[in-house]
């Protein structure tokens, strides 16, 4: 069976085109206005979650209460937690532009006096399986307890207390750089506002 | 009728696979499928996109002048996947995530292009739509196979359960990009030589 088309004459052509262009942008205009709502719930709940996984029980809206931080090239967000109106601890992020390929961000959550509670990848492009392992429970186990003060936060070949993940030295490097970057930014935090 | 159609689905399933006989949509191919869970929704999601722009090429094939065809075949697939983009965002952000740029590149997936112009361009409706199904379980099964054989061999799991411990040393290099091409290979040997026939 041949095709019969219309003819290929310029007022067909730019008519077609035309038509077609515009039903596909009036489609997307209403899938995008369609999917808006559930795009930022998704955003929230995504970050919602990191937060309860790396805070203490906490019942304010810390993403409410986000106070964003310049540092170096990018911003970081420092998220306040409180159970009934104390200070309970903050989750801070941090990010490294040393991953092996691409920034890694990750969330860490302060007790009061510093000590970290819990990390979590935020993003990461890093090797899979060598240093996509930073989100593995045997490495961020070695973070938890401990207080960045008197916790040397680089990997052991650097001089640190940090055990690096095999063969994945760079990836782990970023990693603690982004704790660090929290930690700092959390200290200054508590310097200009205690408790806050 | 109905065998003709059963004809028409399963080619794309054996005879014409598009990953392992035709060799076509390469990039995401060998780019996504490091695990299997990647490899399927990646395969679902360029199904779905198939499906819709092969439907919507052969309702309007009469009305597109032969001169524009192309372009217009590409601004209705780009609708779709901007469509599915945005779906996933909202409705599925891990495998969003996961995916990440190979979701607007399935635009460029020459298996799509490919079966509207060489398929949706000349045929009815319910054919183009049963060749874009074929089409499309075709892929999801190369894609979802290549992704659990790669899994399996590099990171020592099958949709993200594990069978060995964590710390256990698996073929890393089948997760990384060489590894792709040498499963790919690999399947793609055993496909042909099991399902075609004549050499």
């Amino acid at each position: 069976m041949k095709p019969k088309r219309r003819a290929s004459t310029l007022a067909n052509m730019v008519l077609v085109l035309l038509a077609i262009t515009l039903a596909a942008g009036v489609t997307l205009g209403f899938v995008n206005q369609w999917t808006l709502e559930p795009k930022a719930a998704a955003q929230r709940a995504r970050k919602l979650e990191a937060l309860s996984s790396v805070l203490p029980e906490f019942n304010n809206q810390p993403v409410d209460q986000v106070v964003r931080l310049a540092v170096g090239r990018d911003s970081i967000e420092y998220y306040p937690a409180y159970m009934d109106d104390t200070f309970v601890g903050a989750a801070v992020t941090g990010y490294s532009e040393k991953g092996y390929s691409g920034n890694v961000r990750i969330m860490v959550g302060f007790e009061p006096d510093g000590t970290i509670l819990n990390i979590a990848v935020l993003e990461q492009k890093e090797t899979p399986g060598l240093g996509t392992k930073m989100k593995g429970e045997s490495f961020i186990r070695q973070f938890r307890g401990q207080n960045p003060s008197g916790f040397d936060l680089r990997v052991e070949k650097d001089g640190g207390e940090v055990d690096a993940l095999a063969g994945a030295t760079i990836s782990s490097r970023a990693f603690c750089e982004a704790a660090l970057m929290a930690y700092e930014a959390y200290v200054d935090q508590q310097n200009a506002q205690p408790d806050k | 009728m109905a065998q003709a159609l059963k004809q028409n689905f399963l080619k794309g399933i054996i005879k014409e696979n598009p990953v392992f006989v035709m060799l076509l949509g390469m990039c995401p191919t060998l780019g996504v499928t490091s695990s299997a869970f990647n490899g399927l929704g990646m395969g679902v999601a360029t199904l779905f996109v198939l499906l819709m722009s092969n439907i919507v090429v052969s309702l309007i094939r009469s009305q597109i002048p032969a001169k524009v065809r192309i372009p217009a075949f590409i601004v209705i697939i780009a609708s779709f996947v901007t469509v599915v983009e945005m779906v996933l965002e909202a409705y599925i952000p891990f495998l969003y995530e996961q995916l990440g740029i190979f979701i607007p590149l399935i635009v460029v997936n020459c298996l799509i292009l490919g079966r509207a112009e060489a398929f949706a361009a000349k045929n009815t409706l319910l054919d183009s739509a049963v060749d874009a199904l074929g089409m499309g379980v075709g892929f999801v099964i190369a894609l979802t196979a290549l992704g659990a054989t790669r899994e399996i061999l590099g990171n020592g799991s099958l949709f993200d359960l594990r069978f060995v411990s964590e710390d256990a040393s698996t073929f890393i290099l089948f997760i990384l990009p060489p590894g792709a091409f040498i499963a790919l290979a690999y399947l793609a040997y055993l496909f042909n030589r099991f399902t075609q026939k004549s050499a």
